[in-house]
């Protein structure tokens, strides 16, 4: 039986940018760098750059400007036949004409193993995907999840420096959703591969994730692990991308070292200045981190109380607008028109800059 | 709504039938009037006494056609409906009876009672001689029909048919019935027209004796003779087959896989069968390489031989069909090869494939059920084809010729063209069939929204080099051909005179003034009307027809519905011959005698141009939601208004051209035509051919030449009001 292998490399882009015909940007001087055995995930809106970029580390588009390097390897004139780069698409693309085991081994045929070893090979790549025994169906023959699993074994069989994932889990259905995205990130961490990761499900972004990249209009908007960018947003994008956020607006009185006094809604707070200076600001607040339960803190009142299931979401009417909040406490719920104090866990609100 | 609907007592879709019928039955003339309806002359000529002219009442009162009397019964039996409700089940029952009990005995006796009183000789032996005698049905007997045709589906939707839609079972009767009536009753009456002998009684014997026959099936020419018809026609429909799908296959790679600049060029290609006059080609490759061929004498010079007619017989006719039906092929590869998922030859590449090993193990595969139908497409047109190879045939005989002397010759034998027939039909219609129920359901093309946002790969070095020679090859070639056809109709003696000349368009189109205004002195000028006014009638008809069997088959659901379309799509694979054939067996006695007149050509090509509305109806109307029909309906419309309304007007560019597409084929038509013309209405290609077989090349290429020129304009006029369409409206569908 035959062990299948990391070759994971890191990948390097260094200012590339991709255009379309004269004018269509699609990728914009970016700067990125990926290491070796981490899974990183690519998110944002739909146009903004994601997609392109996973198909340059590919191979099927080609970079207009700039160095893409795996491993110490300048690949940036390679074709994607060439690249030791496996993709999984987004479609599957299974061959509808073949056999699983003869998609499998598909591209073991292309790289010199002989008929004998392609098939073992090919085995132990289904038997990775919990798939042993399907060799000889056709992909007609296999439900979604299932085919999505082959696909991701030809992918694997090769042993690639790095592993690509086109929007993996978006033609399944929610349930299975949960359960492939572990299974995914569970062999990545046992063969230590490299992977890139596209998706604009935010929630499935921080699941999977060891790096976010989160782009926007053909830029990068910010990069980290998926609690930096929960917990510490750097634009208002970022903060209402991943996640709920709730934006107010607040005012610096003054900064001490790197401790901001802020004013909000009539209630005087601390926390870290983030690099701003006296003046009005924005604090992004997760609903999960305002307490309606709490002692200290300013005016609020409910406006809507809804039951979820697992938790209460509240809308409450305070100075400036409306802000949403959540409760894990289903038991004790607030009534609508109930005056409450409003106040912010602990490690919570973060400043932006106004805008 | 619908609950108001039931119980209202005035229906005005029911009074108007029920008018129909019995101005049918008091008003209009009864028999067909032979120098045409609407010239009205015969309103003046003893109407209403005249039995020529005379409806069936007038003709009852004076003692004649007594066996049309019982058809008043149902016509007073109607009017008992008029003050029930609809959801009376008797109002329904009614219906059906008098619409069943009216047509049934229309039909009887129309197919009963002929030119020499009873057709059936146990008839005469039953009531004796009839001493009397009827000839063809007239447009009384039509509208009579039609109003117990339409009472008859207003009863059966009064019962539940179809949740009670008038107006979709009505269409659905009135569709059934005209093809009945004009595609599978004269097939039907030709088929049988071949177990019949010279003394007119059936024998098995002899209709085996014609079939088996020698001429048509042996292999003469495995040991140096002739083959039969048979294998003559399958072998050429093999090859053009093959051939037209390779070459198909190769420009759509070019137009697909390449960065050729000149894409639109080829595109533009696709137009040539449609607006060229099948034999032209035939015409234009005698020019070429016949024997006084440009191309012949030249070859012949050079090496000092007598030049020879090899190109007549199977050379000639591949060579002639090839060009005339690549294009057609090349249509359907683009679609195929475009069809391929281009994440699947993404993922090869992931897959360490290079472009030629891509091609070759997935591209190629994935096409395949599309190659198979590109085939078959290209058989059936070989089979059908009859210009080329009468032009060129030589002494290389198939199928469709054949049919053609065996009734047009001295021969005159009915059994033998009926027979002849039935083995075409046999070739077509098995193309037909494993088109449809075998690779219908077989296709590998991916049909997916979001994945596919992939790009095709170029073609690999392997294939482009050898593609591009090919395509430039044959492209040129095509083009010379379109060239000489142009060039010969200036020339006055092709291989005797070659001086220029105007000869050829004076003598088809000269045109002069006096006195008595425009004289229209050219020879060509009659079929040429004749042939516009025809086609010019058909047109809006087979677009009628064609749009509302597209309706029905897109938009609603119906027990039968498969047969239904099997039916209708099946004129497609009949060959024009046989159709010819079939029409001249059928229609030239009563009950339906229309041989000779225009209304025959104008239903012959109602019915072989109908699938062509169909198509362009159902690829229109499948993009149009659903929902738009639902909420008309919803909103209190009916099926007919929700049509007319909602429907209808956005299928602008449909309409258009499947008006266009009908007229143009109405206009290239020729081996159908051939055998319904007649003295009074000749049609420009059976004029043409006339000219071809009197050696008269020079004006029969002049007139092809102009034909080509005036279906152009029409194409031309299509895409300029098609475009203006486009432009003026933005049209939301469904969103």
């Amino acid at each position: 039986m035959v062990k299948i292998n990391s070759n994971a490399a890191p990948v390097l882009f260094q200012s590339v940018t991709k255009v379309y015909g004269k004018d269509v940007v699609a990728v914009d001087d970016i700067n990125l760098e990926i290491k070796a055995g981490k899974l990183v995930t690519l998110l944002g809106p739909s146009g903004c750059g994601k997609t392109t970029t996973l198909r340059m580390i590919a191979g099927l588009e080609m970079a207009t400007q700039g160095k893409i390097l795996i491993g110490d390897r300048d690949v940036t004139q390679l074709p994607a036949t060439d690249r030791d780069v496996s993709m999984v698409f987004q479609s599957y693309a299974l061959f509808p004409h073949m056999s699983v085991l003869e998609n499998v081994s598909y591209g073991l045929n292309f790289s010199g193993f002989s008929k004998s070893e392609a098939f073992d090979r090919a085995v132990t790549g289904l038997d990775l995907v919990g798939l042993k025994g399907y060799g000889d169906r056709l992909p007609s023959e296999l439900s979604g999840g299932q085919q999505q699993r082959v696909a991701v074994a030809r992918a694997l069989v090769l042993e690639p420096q790095v592993l690509l994932f086109d929007e993996p889990l978006s033609n399944l259905d929610a349930k299975l959703r949960r359960q492939v995205r572990e299974e995914i990130r569970e062999i990545q961490q046992k063969l230590g591969l490299t992977v890139v990761y596209v998706t604009h499900d935010q929630e499935e972004a921080l699941a999977v994730s060891d790096q976010i990249v989160v782009m926007r209009n053909a830029a990068i908007a910010q990069i980290g692990s998926p609690r930096d960018l929960y917990d510490a947003p750097a634009s208002r994008f970022v903060a209402d991308f991943i996640g709920e956020a709730n934006l107010l607006p607040c005012m610096i009185d003054n900064i001490s070292g790197a401790v901001a006094e802020v004013t909000i809604e009539g209630y005087r707070h601390r926390l870290d200045a983030n690099g701003l200076s006296t003046g009005p600001a924005t604090m992004a607040v997760r609903p999960s981190r305002l307490d309606v339960k709490a002692t200290e803190g300013f005016k609020a009142k409910v406006v809507k109380s809804t039951y979820v299931g697992n938790r209460m979401e509240y809308t409450l009417a305070v100075q400036s607008g409306e802000i949403f909040a959540v409760h894990e406490d289903v038991d004790n719920t607030l009534a609508i028109g109930q005056e409450i104090t409003l106040g912010f866990f602990e490690k919570g609100p973060v400043l932006l800059p106004a805008a | 709504m619908d609950k108001n609907f039931a119980k209202k007592k005035t229906h005005p879709v029911l009074i108007f039938w029920i008018i129909v019928g019995w101005v049918s039955y008091l008003v209009v003339p009864w028999y067909g009037v032979e120098d045409g309806f609407f010239r009205f002359e015969w309103l003046f000529d003893g109407y209403p006494f005249d039995p020529d002219y005379a409806p069936a009442a007038f003709l009852l009162v004076q003692g004649k056609k007594l066996w049309l009397a019982p058809l008043i019964l149902p016509l007073l039996a109607s009017f008992l409906v008029l003050r029930l409700r609809k959801s009376d089940p008797a109002y329904g029952i009614i219906l059906i009876l008098v619409g069943a009990i009216g047509f049934s005995w229309l039909i009887v006796q129309g197919f009963s009672i002929g030119i020499r009183g009873f057709n059936f000789n146990w008839l005469t032996a039953l009531f004796g001689d009839l001493g009397d005698r009827q000839f063809g049905m007239g447009y009384g007997a039509l509208l009579l029909a039609s109003s117990f045709l339409f009472l008859f589906t207003q009863g059966i939707a009064a019962r539940g048919a179809v949740n009670g839609d008038v107006f979709v079972v009505s269409a659905i009767g009135g569709v059934i019935l005209v093809v009945t009536a004009f595609v599978f009753f004269p097939i039907a009456k030709m088929l049988v027209a071949a177990f019949i002998t010279e003394e007119g009684m059936y024998s098995i014997d002899v209709f085996a004796s014609k079939f088996f026959d020698d001429r048509i099936w042996g292999l003469g020419c495995l040991g140096g003779m002739r083959c039969g018809v048979a294998w003559n026609s399958l072998f050429l429909g093999i090859v053009v087959g093959i051939v037209t799908t390779a070459l198909g296959l190769i420009f759509a790679l070019i137009v697909t896989r390449s960065g050729f600049r000149y894409k639109r060029w080829l595109r533009a290609l696709t137009v040539l069968p449609i607006i060229t006059p099948p034999f032209v080609i035939g015409l234009a490759l005698i020019l070429l390489l016949g024997r006084s061929g440009a191309v012949t004498v030249f070859f012949a010079d050079l090496f000092d031989v007598q030049p020879t007619r090899w190109f007549y017989g199977l050379p000639g006719l591949i060579i002639a069909q090839t060009l005339a039906f690549t294009p057609i092929a090349f249509l359907v590869m683009i679609g195929v090869v475009e069809g391929v998922s281009p994440s699947m030859e993404e993922a090869a590449q992931t897959l360490r494939a290079d472009k030629w090993q891509t091609f070759r193990t997935v591209s190629l595969p994935l096409m395949r059920p599309g190659l198979a139908n590109a085939f078959l497409l290209g058989f059936i047109e070989s089979m059908a084809d009859f210009g080329n190879p009468l032009v060129l045939g030589g002494n290389f005989n198939v199928l469709s010729t054949d049919i053609f002397f065996a009734i047009v010759g001295a021969q005159y034998d009915q059994g033998r063209a009926a027979v002849l027939a039935m083995v075409l039909l046999f070739f077509t219609l098995s193309a037909f069939f494993a088109q449809r129920v075998w690779l219908g359901n077989k296709s590998y093309t991916t049909v997916t929204g979001k994945g596919d946002s992939g790009v095709h790969p170029a073609m690999p070095k392997r294939l482009s080099f050898p593609v591009f020679a090919i395509a430039a090859i044959w492209g040129g070639f095509t083009v010379v051909v379109y060239l000489m056809i142009v060039f010969g109709s200036f020339v006055e003696l092709w291989g005797v005179d070659n001086s220029l000349t105007f000869t050829h368009y004076i003598t088809a189109f000269k045109v002069s003034y006096n006195e008595f205004g425009i004289q229209w002195i050219g020879s060509a000028w009659d079929s040429f009307w004749t042939t516009i006014y025809i086609a010019t009638v058909a047109a809006p008809l087979t677009a009628i027809v064609g749009l509302i069997t597209a309706y029905l088959l897109t938009r609603q659901t119906f027990a039968g519905k498969n047969a239904f379309e099997f039916g209708t799509m099946l004129s497609f694979a009949i060959p024009g011959t046989v159709i010819g054939v079939s029409y001249i067996l059928a229609f030239n006695v009563p009950p339906i005698e229309i041989t000779g007149t225009g209304i025959i050509l104008v239903v012959s090509f109602i019915f072989r141009n109908m699938p062509v509305g169909v198509r362009a109806g159902i690829a229109s109307m499948s993009q149009l939601d659903k929902s738009l029909d639902e909420s008309s309906l919803t909103l209190g419309a009916n099926s007919w208004q929700t049509f007319r309304k909602v429907i209808l007007p956005l299928l602008r560019p449909a309409i258009l051209a499947a008006l266009v597409y009908s007229f143009v084929r109405a206009m290239t038509a020729i081996s159908a035509v051939i055998f319904l013309v007649s003295a009074e209405y000749n049609m420009a290609t059976s004029y043409i051919i006339g000219r071809v077989e009197n050696n008269d090349y020079g004006l029969a290429i002049a007139y092809s030449t102009t034909l080509i020129f005036v279906m152009l304009a029409a194409v031309g006029l299509l895409q300029i009001l098609v475009g203006k369409t486009k432009i003026r409206r933005r049209i939301n569908i469904g969103s």
